[in-house]
């Protein structure tokens, strides 16, 4: 394999486009195909990639986002040279290591040792510098006592350690890597953050595929966005992560507007609508971070009421609650509505939250602790934080970071 | 679903830099250029393959050797010893018991390496789906494998004959020719089959059944002097009779089951040319053996591109 020289970059992708042809009945045997010689398989076409051209530079982190079904695991079995294209050309220069699928092919009824060994020779290692590293490979998935265990007995997170870790350790030029931190315990994807940037500073070419902006903002230093096969956005983390989030989630904003799932309560008040209000007092789908927004529900009552207690939930995806207020605080007094009357209810908070989705829960109560429900919305609008960076935390509070020599003397013997 | 996406807005990039960058990588092929590479995987594979098959079982490899001989005394007792097949006293049927072990032998790494080639790319999905590597090491690695259980096999013969009593030859250098035009059969129709069910997945079951006519048409049970003499001889004899004998000897399994039976094991026996009518009409075979090779490899050099997204 020719070495890599420094002026070139070693990825360079030129208009690729690849088709799959779908067909419509596959003809699967022989038989079918004696009994119906003359029928054309018919097929549709299915355009997976739709003239990408890009280049990656040596050195470089290159994020490649999109939704499940956008093309970026076919764009990257183009790269790894496991799909042929259809039109257009790929550079790739210096030895290539690819982590695709949550594996490597690994064989189920072999033991972790023999299939780090055939994997690293599959991946270009010689048999006997394979043999050298399995050791280092198998510490590194922290699998060394599980090492003469048969890959079906292991589980999928160990799986996705021993595959990983045969990736990393071939040392190869270029590193395509697919979706590697959807699984896998916290402690092994921050072994895999610290080795991201291990390779980063080694000045090793990384092809991150991912549809988790977090990661992207974190470790890339510039990224694709595709959709349906197209290429929407190249540039800086942010500016993709920003508009990946606009189109997934600007769209089903919209689309869920109409729905009303998650109801509940006596049905004395109704939640009529409610929205998300930014500065301006416009409705967007999206709020950078730092705005100071609105949540609002408009409320309509079917009796007479005495101090309605509101509340709103602010569910992030994995449905925790990130932020809770209500109106039932103290002895406060909301006061007193006739049948048919309607209430404007305002939450109004500094968007401090992590970027990402999240769904608003309203419930109106009668008086009290608010848990006597009237009515519970949940599901009726979803909003998306946008911000330059994603920093692990659900939200992000100012934080006022210091470091500077201690001056604090500490009695002996309490130092660790 | 929405049906109606809304129309996007995509990017029409400023084509980067070509120059220098060389030649543009290819998809997945069969070969590559690096033919360490492709040795070390095919050894791999092969040798995996080995510990999968034997590790585990109790005896191990043993059943490798033992499965030939267990096949052999099946047949010996059957056909020798029942139907009198082979063992009527001809000239040639001395060493008629060596005779027939080296064939089913010989047979054994046919079965073995068609048979397993079949679904050995399928079976592999999930290396072919992840990693780029020159396809054709699978089908490669099963024949490999084969083979080294048909020397093994072959030295259980050797010594079956030296019991037996058959004396050393000068003939016995002719060995690697045999093999050699067995192997170049045999991969042929490793690859061609495992290409083929990539698309067909009932090419298994009729392989099956090939795998046991081809059985039956080639002097394994039967000698080729017993079906030469029912076809040739008169006075019985017709045109439609020849053109069947002519057919049987295309086989190019018949071939080297015949040459082995008369180079190894007794002169007795015809050799591949008397039994062709002459050295030349070993043509025939041979060239039946390279089309074989020749289109199998056509046939998977033509699919190993797609093979990763037909399966």
């Amino acid at each position: 394999m020719p070495k890599p020289s420094s002026m070139t970059p070693p990825i360079v992708v030129d208009a690729v486009s690849k088709t799959f042809r779908i067909p419509e009945e596959r003809v699967h045997t022989l038989k079918e195909r004696a009994l119906h010689p003359m029928r054309r398989s018919r097929h549709e076409t299915f355009e997976a990639l739709h003239d990408i051209s890009f280049d990656v530079r040596r050195g470089e982190f290159f994020g490649i986002a999109g939704r499940n079904g956008s093309g970026k695991s076919t764009l990257l079995k183009c790269l790894a040279g496991i799909y042929g294209v259809d039109r257009g050309r790929i550079w790739m220069d210096g030895r290539l290591s690819t982590f695709i699928e949550l594996g490597v092919g690994f064989n189920q009824d072999l033991a972790a040792r023999d299939n780090v060994i055939l994997n690293g020779i599959m991946m270009g290692l010689s048999p006997r510098e394979a043999r050298r590293r399995v050791d280092e490979v198998i510490d590194f998935a922290e699998l060394r006592e599980f090492e003469e265990l048969k890959l079906k007995n292991y589980s999928s997170g160990m799986h996705v350690r021993l595959a990983f870790s045969v990736a990393i350790q071939v040392d190869a030029d270029v590193l395509l890597v697919d979706e590697v931190l959807a699984v896998g315990d916290a402690a092994f994807q921050q072994k895999c953050f610290d080795v991201f940037h291990r390779l980063r500073d080694d000045g090793r070419t990384i092809v991150f595929v991912t549809h988790d902006m977090g990661s992207l903002n974190r470790f890339c230093h510039r990224a694709l966005l595709l959709e349906r096969g197209h290429p929407v956005h190249l540039g800086e983390p942010h500016e993709v992560a920003d508009r990946y989030l606009e189109i997934n989630f600007g769209r089903s904003t919209q689309e869920s507007d109409s729905v009303a799932e998650g109801r509940g309560g006596d049905g004395e008040a109704r939640v009529l609508e409610a929205w998300i209000e930014d500065e301006r007092g416009e409705r967007p789908a999206s709020i950078p971070q730092g705005q100071r927004v609105t949540l609002k529900a408009l409320v309509r009552f079917a009796v007479d009421v005495e101090d309605p207690v509101a509340s709103v939930y602010v569910l992030n995806e994995d449905h925790v609650a990130i932020v809770v207020a209500t109106s039932a605080k103290g002895d406060e007094r909301s006061g007193s509505f006739r049948a048919g009357e309607e209430i404007l209810c305002s939450f109004a908070f500094e968007n401090v939250l992590a970027p990402g989705r999240y769904n608003p829960l309203f419930t109106i109560a009668h008086r009290g602790t608010g848990m006597d429900l009237m009515d519970r919305i949940e599901g009726a609008f979803s909003f998306v934080v946008t911000g330059p960076e994603a920093m692990g935390g659900a939200v992000d509070l100012p934080v006022e970071v210091g470091i500077a020599r201690s001056e604090v003397q500490l009695p002996a013997g309490t130092r660790t | 679903m929405s049906v109606e996406a809304p129309p996007l807005e995509t990017l029409t990039p400023a084509p980067p830099p070509f120059e220098g960058l060389g030649r543009p990588i290819r998809g997945p092929r069969a070969l590559t250029h690096d033919w360490r590479r492709f040795w070390h995987l095919t050894y791999n594979i092969a040798r995996n393959e080995f510990k999968l098959k034997f590790f585990g079982s109790v005896l191990g490899y043993v059943w490798q050797v033992l499965n030939p001989l267990l096949l052999f005394g099946v047949l010996y007792v059957f056909f020798v010893v029942i139907s009198k097949v082979g063992g009527g006293g001809k000239p040639s049927e001395q060493f008629y018991g060596v005779q027939l072990l080296g064939s089913i032998v010989l047979f054994t790494f046919f079965g073995e390496a068609t048979g397993g080639a079949v679904r050995s790319v399928v079976d592999r999905e999930n290396l072919v789906r992840k990693i780029q590597f020159p396809r054709l090491v699978i089908p490669l690695a099963i024949v490999l494998l084969a083979f080294f259980n048909l020397v093994m096999n072959l030295i259980v013969v050797l010594i079956f004959a030296l019991i037996s009593g058959v004396q050393p030859m000068l003939s016995w250098l002719e060995l690697p020719l045999i093999l050699l035009m067995l192997v170049l059969f045999s991969t042929g129709l490793a690859m061609l089959l495992s290409a083929m069910f990539v698309h067909f997945r009932d090419i298994q079951p009729i392989w099956t059944v090939i795998s046991q006519i081809i059985f039956y048409g080639s002097p394994v049970i039967i000698p080729l002097e017993s079906v030469r003499e029912k076809l040739l001889e008169p006075p019985n004899n017709s045109q439609i009779d020849s053109i069947l004998y002519h057919l049987y000897m295309l086989n190019p399994l018949v071939t080297v089951f015949q040459q082995f039976r008369h180079a190894m094991v007794t002169h007795a026996t015809l050799s591949a040319g008397q039994a062709l009518g002459s050295w030349a009409a070993l043509l025939e075979p041979l060239a039946v053996t390279a089309a074989v090779f020749v289109l199998g490899f056509w046939v998977f050099n033509r699919s190993a591109p797609f093979v990763a997204e037909n399966l």
